[in-house]
Protein backbone atom coordinates (compact mmCIF):
# COMPACT_ATOMS: atom_id res chain seq x y z
CA UNK A 1 0.00 0.00 0.00
CA UNK A 2 1.62 3.26 -1.09
CA UNK A 3 1.96 5.69 1.72
CA UNK A 4 0.97 9.27 1.01
CA UNK A 5 2.37 11.91 3.28
CA UNK A 6 1.97 15.67 3.29
CA UNK A 7 5.30 16.43 1.62
CA UNK A 8 4.90 14.02 -1.29
CA UNK A 9 1.32 15.19 -1.84
CA UNK A 10 2.45 18.81 -1.93
CA UNK A 11 5.20 18.07 -4.47
CA UNK A 12 2.73 16.19 -6.67
CA UNK A 13 0.38 19.15 -6.60
CA UNK A 14 3.19 21.57 -7.42
CA UNK A 15 4.28 19.41 -10.37
CA UNK A 16 0.75 19.16 -11.76
CA UNK A 17 0.05 22.86 -11.30
CA UNK A 18 3.39 23.73 -12.93
CA UNK A 19 2.60 21.65 -16.02
CA UNK A 20 -0.84 23.22 -16.32
CA UNK A 21 0.64 26.72 -16.07
CA UNK A 22 3.23 25.95 -18.76
CA UNK A 23 0.55 24.54 -21.09
CA UNK A 24 -1.72 27.51 -20.47
CA UNK A 25 1.12 29.95 -21.24
CA UNK A 26 2.13 28.04 -24.38
CA UNK A 27 -1.45 28.10 -25.65
CA UNK A 28 -1.83 31.80 -24.98
CA UNK A 29 1.50 32.53 -26.71
CA UNK A 30 0.13 30.86 -29.83
CA UNK A 31 1.86 27.49 -29.71
CA UNK A 32 -1.25 25.96 -31.27
CA UNK A 33 -4.60 27.02 -32.67
CA UNK A 34 -6.73 27.47 -29.56
CA UNK A 35 -9.87 27.46 -31.70
CA UNK A 36 -9.17 23.78 -32.38
CA UNK A 37 -7.46 22.68 -29.16
CA UNK A 38 -8.75 24.78 -26.25
CA UNK A 39 -6.66 26.35 -23.50
CA UNK A 40 -6.11 24.57 -20.21
CA UNK A 41 -8.19 27.18 -18.38
CA UNK A 42 -11.10 26.66 -20.79
CA UNK A 43 -11.02 22.90 -20.34
CA UNK A 44 -10.88 23.14 -16.55
CA UNK A 45 -13.74 25.60 -16.58
CA UNK A 46 -15.81 23.22 -18.75
CA UNK A 47 -14.98 20.32 -16.46
CA UNK A 48 -16.31 22.33 -13.54
CA UNK A 49 -19.46 23.29 -15.44
CA UNK A 50 -20.08 19.67 -16.43
CA UNK A 51 -20.57 18.77 -12.77
CA UNK A 52 -23.84 20.73 -12.81
CA UNK A 53 -24.83 19.94 -16.40
CA UNK A 54 -27.96 17.69 -16.30
CA UNK A 55 -27.15 16.01 -19.61
CA UNK A 56 -23.66 15.08 -18.44
CA UNK A 57 -24.89 13.99 -15.02
CA UNK A 58 -27.36 11.52 -16.56
CA UNK A 59 -24.44 9.98 -18.45
CA UNK A 60 -22.18 10.04 -15.42
CA UNK A 61 -24.78 8.31 -13.28
CA UNK A 62 -25.21 5.63 -15.92
CA UNK A 63 -21.47 4.99 -16.10
CA UNK A 64 -21.16 4.99 -12.35
CA UNK A 65 -23.95 2.43 -11.99
CA UNK A 66 -22.40 0.19 -14.64
CA UNK A 67 -19.02 0.47 -12.92
CA UNK A 68 -20.39 -0.32 -9.46
CA UNK A 69 -22.35 -3.32 -10.73
CA UNK A 70 -19.33 -4.59 -12.66
CA UNK A 71 -17.18 -4.34 -9.54
CA UNK A 72 -19.76 -6.16 -7.43
CA UNK A 73 -20.12 -8.96 -9.99
CA UNK A 74 -16.31 -9.19 -10.18
CA UNK A 75 -15.99 -9.56 -6.42
CA UNK A 76 -18.87 -12.05 -6.25
CA UNK A 77 -17.19 -14.28 -8.84
CA UNK A 78 -13.47 -13.79 -8.25
CA UNK A 79 -13.26 -13.92 -4.44
CA UNK A 80 -15.05 -17.28 -3.95
CA UNK A 81 -13.29 -18.71 -7.01
CA UNK A 82 -9.92 -17.50 -5.72
CA UNK A 83 -10.55 -18.92 -2.24
CA UNK A 84 -11.45 -22.27 -3.75
CA UNK A 85 -8.49 -22.35 -6.14
CA UNK A 86 -6.13 -21.18 -3.41
CA UNK A 87 -7.22 -23.87 -0.97
CA UNK A 88 -7.66 -26.81 -3.36
CA UNK A 89 -4.35 -27.30 -5.11
CA UNK A 90 -5.60 -29.86 -7.70
CA UNK A 91 -8.37 -27.47 -8.77
CA UNK A 92 -5.84 -24.67 -9.18
CA UNK A 93 -3.56 -26.91 -11.27
CA UNK A 94 -6.50 -27.91 -13.46
CA UNK A 95 -7.62 -24.33 -14.09
CA UNK A 96 -4.22 -22.62 -14.26
CA UNK A 97 -3.58 -23.14 -18.02
CA UNK A 98 -7.05 -21.81 -18.79
CA UNK A 99 -6.41 -18.71 -16.66
CA UNK A 100 -3.03 -18.13 -18.32
CA UNK A 101 -4.70 -18.40 -21.73
CA UNK A 102 -7.70 -16.15 -21.01
CA UNK A 103 -5.96 -13.49 -18.94
CA UNK A 104 -3.87 -11.85 -21.71
CA UNK A 105 -6.83 -11.57 -24.11
CA UNK A 106 -7.70 -7.86 -24.16
CA UNK A 107 -11.22 -7.32 -22.98
CA UNK A 108 -11.68 -4.71 -25.72
CA UNK A 109 -11.18 -7.42 -28.35
CA UNK A 110 -14.23 -9.18 -26.98
CA UNK A 111 -16.53 -6.18 -27.41
CA UNK A 112 -17.78 -7.11 -30.93
CA UNK A 113 -18.57 -10.61 -29.72
CA UNK A 114 -20.29 -9.39 -26.58
CA UNK A 115 -22.37 -6.90 -28.58
CA UNK A 116 -23.76 -9.82 -30.58
CA UNK A 117 -24.51 -11.79 -27.42
CA UNK A 118 -26.33 -9.07 -25.48
CA UNK A 119 -29.23 -6.93 -26.59
CA UNK A 120 -29.07 -4.87 -23.42
CA UNK A 121 -26.19 -2.37 -23.41
CA UNK A 122 -25.68 -2.29 -19.62
CA UNK A 123 -25.25 -6.05 -19.49
CA UNK A 124 -22.82 -5.88 -22.39
CA UNK A 125 -20.74 -3.19 -20.65
CA UNK A 126 -20.74 -5.03 -17.34
CA UNK A 127 -19.58 -8.22 -19.06
CA UNK A 128 -16.68 -6.45 -20.74
CA UNK A 129 -15.61 -4.72 -17.52
CA UNK A 130 -15.94 -7.88 -15.43
CA UNK A 131 -13.82 -9.84 -17.88
CA UNK A 132 -10.95 -7.42 -17.41
CA UNK A 133 -11.42 -6.73 -13.69
CA UNK A 134 -11.71 -10.39 -12.74
CA UNK A 135 -8.03 -11.27 -13.07
CA UNK A 136 -6.41 -9.00 -10.49
CA UNK A 137 -8.96 -10.06 -7.87
CA UNK A 138 -8.71 -13.74 -8.74
CA UNK A 139 -4.90 -13.86 -8.84
CA UNK A 140 -4.51 -11.78 -5.67
CA UNK A 141 -7.02 -13.95 -3.82
CA UNK A 142 -5.21 -17.14 -4.85
CA UNK A 143 -1.87 -15.74 -3.69
CA UNK A 144 -3.40 -14.33 -0.53
CA UNK A 145 -4.84 -17.71 0.39
CA UNK A 146 -1.52 -19.41 -0.28
CA UNK A 147 0.24 -16.85 1.88
CA UNK A 148 -1.83 -17.80 4.93
CA UNK A 149 0.48 -19.48 7.40
CA UNK A 150 -0.04 -23.26 7.64
CA UNK A 151 0.61 -23.04 11.36
CA UNK A 152 -2.23 -20.54 11.74
CA UNK A 153 -4.56 -23.09 10.15
CA UNK A 154 -3.13 -25.98 12.18
CA UNK A 155 -3.64 -24.06 15.39
CA UNK A 156 -7.36 -23.78 14.77
CA UNK A 157 -7.56 -27.37 13.60
CA UNK A 158 -5.85 -28.53 16.78
CA UNK A 159 -8.70 -26.95 18.74
CA UNK A 160 -11.06 -29.18 16.78
CA UNK A 161 -12.34 -26.68 14.19
CA UNK A 162 -13.40 -28.15 10.84
CA UNK A 163 -12.25 -27.08 7.37
CA UNK A 164 -15.19 -24.68 6.92
CA UNK A 165 -14.41 -22.83 10.14
CA UNK A 166 -10.72 -22.70 9.29
CA UNK A 167 -11.53 -21.20 5.88
CA UNK A 168 -13.86 -18.61 7.37
CA UNK A 169 -11.88 -17.71 10.49
CA UNK A 170 -8.27 -17.96 9.30
CA UNK A 171 -7.96 -18.17 5.53
CA UNK A 172 -10.41 -15.42 4.64
CA UNK A 173 -9.14 -12.82 7.14
CA UNK A 174 -5.53 -13.79 6.43
CA UNK A 175 -6.00 -13.32 2.70
CA UNK A 176 -8.13 -10.17 3.07
CA UNK A 177 -5.30 -7.63 2.56
CA UNK A 178 -4.38 -9.28 -0.74
CA UNK A 179 -8.02 -9.47 -1.82
CA UNK A 180 -8.44 -5.76 -1.02
CA UNK A 181 -5.43 -4.89 -3.18
CA UNK A 182 -6.93 -6.94 -6.02
CA UNK A 183 -10.24 -5.11 -5.67
CA UNK A 184 -8.48 -1.75 -5.75
CA UNK A 185 -6.72 -2.67 -9.01
CA UNK A 186 -9.98 -4.05 -10.39
CA UNK A 187 -11.79 -0.79 -9.58
CA UNK A 188 -9.39 1.16 -11.84
CA UNK A 189 -9.53 -1.44 -14.60
CA UNK A 190 -13.33 -1.43 -14.51
CA UNK A 191 -13.46 2.35 -14.98
CA UNK A 192 -11.31 2.06 -18.09
CA UNK A 193 -13.37 -0.76 -19.55
CA UNK A 194 -16.77 0.81 -18.84
CA UNK A 195 -15.79 4.01 -20.65
CA UNK A 196 -14.10 2.06 -23.44
CA UNK A 197 -17.16 -0.09 -24.08
CA UNK A 198 -19.31 3.05 -24.14
CA UNK A 199 -16.95 4.64 -26.65
CA UNK A 200 -16.78 1.63 -28.94
CA UNK A 201 -20.25 0.18 -28.73
CA UNK A 202 -22.15 3.39 -28.26
CA UNK A 203 -25.57 3.54 -26.64
CA UNK A 204 -27.86 6.19 -25.22
CA UNK A 205 -26.18 7.09 -21.92
CA UNK A 206 -22.70 6.92 -20.45
CA UNK A 207 -19.65 9.14 -20.27
CA UNK A 208 -18.14 7.39 -23.29
CA UNK A 209 -21.29 8.15 -25.26
CA UNK A 210 -21.18 11.75 -24.06
CA UNK A 211 -17.59 12.07 -25.27
CA UNK A 212 -18.50 10.59 -28.67
CA UNK A 213 -21.36 13.07 -29.10
CA UNK A 214 -19.11 15.97 -28.05
CA UNK A 215 -16.56 14.80 -30.64
CA UNK A 216 -19.14 14.75 -33.42
CA UNK A 217 -19.98 18.35 -32.51
CA UNK A 218 -16.27 19.19 -32.60
CA UNK A 219 -16.39 20.23 -28.93
CA UNK A 220 -12.89 19.37 -27.80
CA UNK A 221 -13.36 21.40 -24.61
CA UNK A 222 -16.23 19.15 -23.51
CA UNK A 223 -14.42 15.98 -24.61
CA UNK A 224 -11.30 16.77 -22.63
CA UNK A 225 -13.31 18.15 -19.69
CA UNK A 226 -15.31 14.90 -19.41
CA UNK A 227 -12.11 12.85 -19.73
CA UNK A 228 -10.49 14.81 -16.91
CA UNK A 229 -13.48 14.12 -14.68
CA UNK A 230 -13.16 10.38 -15.36
CA UNK A 231 -9.49 10.58 -14.39
CA UNK A 232 -10.27 12.48 -11.21
CA UNK A 233 -12.89 9.89 -10.30
CA UNK A 234 -10.26 7.18 -10.70
CA UNK A 235 -7.87 9.00 -8.37
CA UNK A 236 -10.63 9.52 -5.82
CA UNK A 237 -11.67 5.85 -5.80
CA UNK A 238 -8.07 4.73 -5.50
CA UNK A 239 -7.36 7.11 -2.62
CA UNK A 240 -10.48 6.00 -0.74
CA UNK A 241 -9.61 2.33 -1.15
CA UNK A 242 -6.00 2.88 -0.06
CA UNK A 243 -7.24 4.73 3.01
CA UNK A 244 -9.64 1.89 3.77
CA UNK A 245 -6.88 -0.71 3.41
CA UNK A 246 -4.52 1.22 5.67
CA UNK A 247 -7.22 1.42 8.31
CA UNK A 248 -8.51 -2.13 8.12
CA UNK A 249 -5.23 -3.95 7.63
CA UNK A 250 -2.97 -2.18 10.06
CA UNK A 251 -1.97 -5.63 11.35
CA UNK A 252 -0.77 -6.65 7.90
CA UNK A 253 1.39 -3.58 7.46
CA UNK A 254 2.77 -3.94 10.97
CA UNK A 255 3.75 -7.53 10.23
CA UNK A 256 5.13 -6.83 6.77
CA UNK A 257 7.12 -3.99 8.32
CA UNK A 258 8.48 -6.23 11.06
CA UNK A 259 9.56 -8.83 8.53
CA UNK A 260 11.71 -6.50 6.45
CA UNK B 1 -5.20 -40.93 30.07
CA UNK B 2 -2.95 -40.87 27.01
CA UNK B 3 -1.52 -44.01 25.55
CA UNK B 4 0.62 -44.44 22.46
CA UNK B 5 0.80 -47.96 21.09
CA UNK B 6 3.50 -48.73 18.53
CA UNK B 7 3.04 -45.26 17.06
CA UNK B 8 4.98 -44.94 13.79
CA UNK B 9 5.02 -42.46 10.97
CA UNK B 10 6.85 -42.37 7.67
CA UNK B 11 7.03 -39.55 5.15
CA UNK B 12 7.54 -41.38 1.88
CA UNK B 13 10.57 -43.51 2.63
CA UNK B 14 11.69 -41.41 5.62
CA UNK B 15 10.85 -42.99 8.97
CA UNK B 16 10.27 -40.16 11.42
CA UNK B 17 9.12 -42.19 14.42
CA UNK B 18 9.20 -45.92 14.92
CA UNK B 19 6.95 -47.82 17.34
CA UNK B 20 6.76 -45.29 20.12
CA UNK B 21 5.07 -46.65 23.23
CA UNK B 22 4.14 -44.31 26.02
CA UNK B 23 1.57 -44.07 28.79
CA UNK B 24 0.79 -40.76 30.45
CA UNK B 25 -1.29 -40.65 33.62
CA UNK B 26 -3.84 -37.98 34.47
CA UNK B 27 -2.19 -34.85 35.87
CA UNK B 28 1.34 -35.85 34.88
CA UNK B 29 3.81 -33.45 33.31
CA UNK B 30 5.83 -35.45 30.81
CA UNK B 31 8.72 -33.92 28.90
CA UNK B 32 9.82 -35.50 25.67
CA UNK B 33 13.39 -34.69 24.82
CA UNK B 34 15.58 -35.81 21.98
CA UNK B 35 18.19 -34.71 19.46
CA UNK B 36 17.00 -32.57 16.57
CA UNK B 37 15.30 -34.62 13.90
CA UNK B 38 14.06 -37.28 16.29
CA UNK B 39 10.48 -36.88 15.15
CA UNK B 40 9.32 -34.91 18.21
CA UNK B 41 7.02 -32.70 16.19
CA UNK B 42 5.69 -35.65 14.21
CA UNK B 43 4.81 -37.31 17.50
CA UNK B 44 2.98 -34.23 18.73
CA UNK B 45 1.13 -33.75 15.44
CA UNK B 46 -0.01 -37.36 15.52
CA UNK B 47 -1.41 -36.96 19.02
CA UNK B 48 -3.14 -33.70 18.09
CA UNK B 49 -4.73 -35.38 15.09
CA UNK B 50 -3.04 -32.97 12.68
CA UNK B 51 -1.49 -35.85 10.76
CA UNK B 52 -2.66 -39.41 10.50
CA UNK B 53 0.15 -41.69 11.68
CA UNK B 54 1.03 -44.45 9.25
CA UNK B 55 1.15 -47.04 12.01
CA UNK B 56 0.03 -47.65 15.57
CA UNK B 57 -2.64 -45.95 17.62
CA UNK B 58 -3.12 -43.00 19.91
CA UNK B 59 -5.57 -43.66 22.72
CA UNK B 60 -7.02 -40.78 24.67
CA UNK B 61 -9.02 -41.90 27.71
CA UNK B 62 -9.00 -45.36 26.16
CA UNK B 63 -10.54 -44.22 22.88
CA UNK B 64 -8.57 -44.12 19.61
CA UNK B 65 -7.93 -40.61 18.29
CA UNK B 66 -9.45 -39.85 14.91
CA UNK B 67 -9.14 -36.25 13.77
CA UNK B 68 -8.48 -33.53 16.34
CA UNK B 69 -9.65 -34.72 19.74
CA UNK B 70 -11.84 -32.69 22.04
CA UNK B 71 -10.26 -31.53 25.28
CA UNK B 72 -6.85 -31.04 23.78
CA UNK B 73 -4.94 -27.84 23.17
CA UNK B 74 -1.56 -27.18 21.58
CA UNK B 75 0.94 -24.41 22.30
CA UNK B 76 3.35 -24.07 19.40
CA UNK B 77 6.86 -22.69 19.45
CA UNK B 78 6.15 -20.07 16.85
CA UNK B 79 3.71 -17.80 18.67
CA UNK B 80 3.91 -15.11 16.01
CA UNK B 81 2.52 -17.52 13.43
CA UNK B 82 0.12 -19.25 15.75
CA UNK B 83 -1.64 -16.12 17.00
CA UNK B 84 -3.97 -14.22 14.67
CA UNK B 85 -2.60 -10.73 14.01
CA UNK B 86 -6.01 -9.32 13.03
CA UNK B 87 -7.40 -10.11 16.48
CA UNK B 88 -6.75 -8.57 19.87
CA UNK B 89 -5.24 -10.75 22.58
CA UNK B 90 -8.71 -11.15 24.09
CA UNK B 91 -10.24 -12.28 20.79
CA UNK B 92 -7.35 -14.66 20.17
CA UNK B 93 -7.82 -16.30 23.54
CA UNK B 94 -11.60 -16.38 23.17
CA UNK B 95 -11.69 -17.86 19.66
CA UNK B 96 -11.33 -21.59 20.52
CA UNK B 97 -14.12 -21.18 23.09
CA UNK B 98 -16.57 -21.07 20.20
CA UNK B 99 -16.08 -24.82 20.18
CA UNK B 100 -17.42 -24.87 23.71
CA UNK B 101 -20.66 -23.25 22.59
CA UNK B 102 -20.25 -20.20 24.82
CA UNK B 103 -21.84 -16.88 23.91
CA UNK B 104 -19.68 -13.79 23.38
CA UNK B 105 -20.07 -12.49 26.91
CA UNK B 106 -18.97 -15.74 28.52
CA UNK B 107 -16.18 -16.20 26.01
CA UNK B 108 -14.80 -12.76 26.81
CA UNK B 109 -15.09 -13.37 30.55
CA UNK B 110 -13.24 -16.68 30.29
CA UNK B 111 -10.59 -15.19 28.02
CA UNK B 112 -10.01 -12.29 30.38
CA UNK B 113 -9.69 -14.67 33.32
CA UNK B 114 -7.08 -16.69 31.41
CA UNK B 115 -5.15 -13.54 30.48
CA UNK B 116 -5.19 -12.56 34.13
CA UNK B 117 -3.62 -15.89 35.06
CA UNK B 118 -0.70 -15.26 32.74
CA UNK B 119 -0.37 -11.68 33.99
CA UNK B 120 -1.71 -9.97 30.89
CA UNK B 121 -5.08 -8.65 32.05
CA UNK B 122 -3.95 -5.13 31.13
CA UNK B 123 -3.01 -6.10 27.58
CA UNK B 124 -6.32 -7.71 26.55
CA UNK B 125 -7.01 -5.07 23.89
CA UNK B 126 -3.52 -5.19 22.41
CA UNK B 127 -2.74 -6.91 19.15
CA UNK B 128 -0.05 -9.61 18.98
CA UNK B 129 2.25 -7.44 16.88
CA UNK B 130 2.15 -4.76 19.56
CA UNK B 131 3.59 -7.23 22.09
CA UNK B 132 7.00 -8.67 22.88
CA UNK B 133 7.73 -12.32 22.10
CA UNK B 134 7.33 -13.35 25.72
CA UNK B 135 3.97 -11.60 25.95
CA UNK B 136 2.79 -13.26 22.76
CA UNK B 137 3.68 -16.69 24.08
CA UNK B 138 1.82 -15.85 27.28
CA UNK B 139 -1.23 -15.13 25.13
CA UNK B 140 -0.80 -18.54 23.46
CA UNK B 141 -0.63 -20.19 26.86
CA UNK B 142 -3.69 -18.24 28.00
CA UNK B 143 -5.53 -19.41 24.89
CA UNK B 144 -4.79 -23.02 25.80
CA UNK B 145 -5.74 -22.46 29.45
CA UNK B 146 -9.05 -20.78 28.65
CA UNK B 147 -10.02 -23.79 26.58
CA UNK B 148 -9.53 -25.94 29.70
CA UNK B 149 -8.18 -29.00 27.92
CA UNK B 150 -7.53 -32.20 29.80
CA UNK B 151 -4.36 -32.66 27.78
CA UNK B 152 -2.05 -29.80 26.88
CA UNK B 153 0.55 -30.39 24.20
CA UNK B 154 3.47 -27.97 24.02
CA UNK B 155 5.84 -28.03 21.07
CA UNK B 156 9.10 -26.31 22.06
CA UNK B 157 6.97 -23.64 23.71
CA UNK B 158 9.87 -21.61 25.09
CA UNK B 159 12.28 -22.09 22.21
CA UNK B 160 11.87 -18.62 20.72
CA UNK B 161 12.14 -16.40 23.77
CA UNK B 162 15.15 -15.06 25.65
CA UNK B 163 16.58 -16.98 28.60
CA UNK B 164 14.98 -14.91 31.31
CA UNK B 165 11.54 -14.98 29.73
CA UNK B 166 12.00 -18.68 29.27
CA UNK B 167 12.45 -19.23 32.99
CA UNK B 168 9.42 -17.09 33.75
CA UNK B 169 7.28 -19.01 31.28
CA UNK B 170 8.46 -22.38 32.61
CA UNK B 171 7.40 -21.41 36.11
CA UNK B 172 4.17 -19.89 34.87
CA UNK B 173 3.29 -23.07 33.02
CA UNK B 174 4.01 -25.28 36.02
CA UNK B 175 1.99 -23.04 38.31
CA UNK B 176 -1.16 -22.61 36.25
CA UNK B 177 -1.25 -26.18 35.02
CA UNK B 178 -0.92 -27.57 38.53
CA UNK B 179 -3.78 -25.26 39.46
CA UNK B 180 -5.97 -26.70 36.68
CA UNK B 181 -4.85 -30.29 37.18
CA UNK B 182 -3.93 -30.49 33.54
CA UNK B 183 -1.92 -33.26 31.95
CA UNK B 184 0.97 -31.86 29.96
CA UNK B 185 3.13 -33.32 27.25
CA UNK B 186 5.98 -30.89 26.60
CA UNK B 187 8.35 -31.40 23.74
CA UNK B 188 11.77 -29.81 23.94
CA UNK B 189 15.34 -30.26 22.78
CA UNK B 190 16.60 -28.66 25.96
CA UNK B 191 17.79 -31.28 28.46
CA UNK B 192 17.85 -28.79 31.34
CA UNK B 193 14.32 -27.71 30.70
CA UNK B 194 12.98 -31.25 30.45
CA UNK B 195 14.33 -32.11 33.89
CA UNK B 196 13.21 -28.84 35.45
CA UNK B 197 9.66 -28.92 34.15
CA UNK B 198 8.86 -32.63 33.99
CA UNK B 199 7.52 -35.17 36.44
CA UNK B 200 8.97 -37.60 33.95
CA UNK B 201 11.44 -37.29 31.11
CA UNK B 202 11.05 -39.46 28.06
CA UNK B 203 14.07 -39.56 25.76
CA UNK B 204 13.68 -40.20 22.05
CA UNK B 205 16.50 -41.51 19.86
CA UNK B 206 17.62 -39.99 16.56
CA UNK B 207 15.28 -40.63 13.63
CA UNK B 208 13.54 -42.97 13.38
CA UNK B 209 12.61 -41.77 16.85
CA UNK B 210 11.85 -44.36 19.46
CA UNK B 211 11.78 -44.28 23.25
CA UNK B 212 15.26 -44.95 24.65
CA UNK B 213 14.73 -43.71 28.17
CA UNK B 214 11.88 -43.00 30.55
CA UNK B 215 13.08 -41.43 33.76
CA UNK B 216 10.99 -40.29 36.71
CA UNK B 217 11.99 -36.91 38.08
CA UNK B 218 11.84 -36.85 41.83
CA UNK B 219 12.72 -33.34 42.79
CA UNK B 220 11.16 -31.51 45.69
CA UNK B 221 8.45 -29.03 44.79
CA UNK B 222 7.66 -26.30 44.28
CA UNK B 223 10.52 -26.01 41.85
CA UNK B 224 12.69 -22.98 41.84
CA UNK B 225 14.92 -21.79 39.04
CA UNK B 226 17.95 -21.34 41.30
CA UNK B 227 17.58 -23.92 44.07
CA UNK B 228 16.20 -26.77 41.99
CA UNK B 229 18.89 -26.41 39.38
CA UNK B 230 21.71 -26.60 41.95
CA UNK B 231 20.44 -29.80 43.60
CA UNK B 232 22.73 -32.81 43.21
CA UNK B 233 19.76 -34.83 42.05
CA UNK B 234 19.00 -32.28 39.32
CA UNK B 235 22.58 -32.23 38.10
CA UNK B 236 22.83 -36.03 38.01
CA UNK B 237 19.53 -36.46 36.23
CA UNK B 238 20.44 -33.80 33.73
CA UNK B 239 23.68 -35.64 32.95
CA UNK B 240 21.81 -38.90 32.63
CA UNK B 241 19.28 -37.43 30.19
CA UNK B 242 22.06 -35.68 28.33
CA UNK B 243 23.88 -38.97 27.82
CA UNK B 244 20.74 -40.65 26.56
CA UNK B 245 20.05 -37.79 24.15
CA UNK B 246 23.57 -38.13 22.77
CA UNK B 247 23.05 -41.85 22.34
CA UNK B 248 25.55 -42.94 25.02
CA UNK B 249 24.93 -45.90 27.28
CA UNK B 250 23.35 -44.75 30.51
CA UNK B 251 25.47 -44.96 33.67
CA UNK B 252 22.92 -46.03 36.20
CA UNK B 253 23.15 -44.34 39.52
CA UNK B 254 22.89 -47.08 42.15
CA UNK B 255 20.99 -44.73 44.44
CA UNK B 256 18.25 -43.99 41.95
CA UNK B 257 17.39 -40.60 40.66
CA UNK B 258 17.01 -37.49 42.64
CA UNK B 259 16.13 -39.00 45.99
CA UNK B 260 18.32 -36.64 47.97
CA UNK B 261 17.12 -33.25 48.98
CA UNK B 262 19.25 -30.36 50.01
Amino acid sequence: MPKVNGASLLRGLIGTAGLLVVLEAAGRLGAWDTERLPLVSTVLLRAGELLTDPEFLVSARSSLTTWALALLVTIAIAVPAGLLLGMVKPAELAVRPLIEFLRPIPSVALIPLVILLYSETTHMRITVAVYAALWPVLINTIYGVRDVDPLAKETLRSFGFGPGSVAYRVVLPGAAPFIATGIRLAASVAIVLVVTSELIAGGIEGIGVYITIAASGNRLDLMIGATILVGLFGILVNALLVAGENRLFRWHRARAGAAT
Amino acid sequence: MLELVDLSHTYGSYRAIDRVNLKVAQGEVVCIVGPSGCGKSTLLRSIAGLIKPTGGTVLLDGKPVDGSPENLAVVFQDYSRSLYPWMSALANVGLPLRRRGLDKKRRDAAALAALEQVGLAGAAAKFPWEMSGGMQQRVSIARALAYQPKLLLMDEPFGSVDAQTREELEDLTLRVCAHHGMTILLITHDVDESVYVGDRVVVLSKAPGTVVGDLPVQLPGPRDQIHTRELDAFVRLRAEVGRLVRGMTPQRNPHGYGLETR
